[in-house]
């Protein structure tokens, strides 16, 4: 197939614009990847997680996450678009009422922030929210 | 940069039996990421909280293992049962070996 440089020009504009969005979906990946590894593929229920974070968050270095689930024995939180997905595990013990936690986190830039649940009944929950990073908190 | 490890605990002094309480806990760390590079290139060595622990007369309350995507200074805020009069005893664990401890005591009505 003979091409002419405008169609030469248009393939090579599109490779250009692929490579650029791929580098964004193999952070998200590396999160659900975990999470499938965790759940061994399990089915994630929703509705049981609180997850409560900034809509935006102006210093991406120290971000308030606050995450509850009655009933949960262990939450894991992940931010998608950080170098390192997971930043926390929380385990409850019997004194903990309401199975949650308040902290601050780091995240690298605007991306979504998941909350992973390991109920009482082995059963999993999942909730997500983004978070829009004017300054990406990854100390670069 | 302050010194490394220094706690700080907020329990009530008093709990009603039963009662639910707030306790928020700060320790003062740089929680290097290990994702930094320092100015000649070379990436600074990861060196942070790696796990926190909250107890309550020898029962847990909470126990989180941390990743170098907490923030500097970590701090978390939880809640509590209080069965009785007893004695928090609040662990964070530094991974250079270090373990700082702090305990604060509880009175009931």
């Amino acid at each position: 197939m003979a091409l002419n440089r405008r169609e030469m020009i248009w393939i090579s504009s599109g490779t250009v614009v692929w490579t650029a969005l791929g580098s964004i979906p193999s952070f998200a990946s590396k999160a659900s990847d975990l999470i499938n590894e965790l759940t061994s593929g399990a089915k994630l229920g929703e509705g049981l997680i609180d997850l409560i974070a900034p809509e935006i968050a102006e210093n991406g270095n120290a971000v308030p996450l606050d995450v509850s689930a009655e009933g949960a024995e262990q939450i894991m939180l992940f931010g998608e678009g950080n170098p390192e997905p997971i930043i926390a595990t929380y385990n409850f013990g019997p004194l903990s009422p309401s199975r949650g936690v308040s902290t601050r986190v780091r995240l690298a830039q605007t991306q979504d922030v998941i909350a992973l649940a390991k109920m009482g009944d082995s059963s999993w929950q999942i909730a997500r929210t983004t978070v829009k990073v004017t300054i990406g908190g990854c100390g670069g | 940069m302050s010194r490394s490890g220094k706690p700080r605990v907020k329990v009530p002094k008093s709990a009603v039996v039963g009662e639910t309480i707030t306790i928020k806990t700060l320790i003062k760390h740089k929680m290097e990421s290990g994702q930094r590079r320092d100015g000649d290139g070379n990436i600074v060595p990861r060196s942070i909280i790696n796990r926190f622990v909250a107890d309550f007369n020898g029962q847990n309350i909470i126990d989180v293992k941390l990743e170098p995507s907490i923030s500097t200074n970590p701090y978390f805020a939880f809640d509590a049962i209080v069965p009785e009069a007893g004695e928090f005893v609040f662990t964070w664990y530094d991974d250079d070996g270090s373990v700082y401890e702090k305990k604060k005591k509880i009175k009931v009505e």
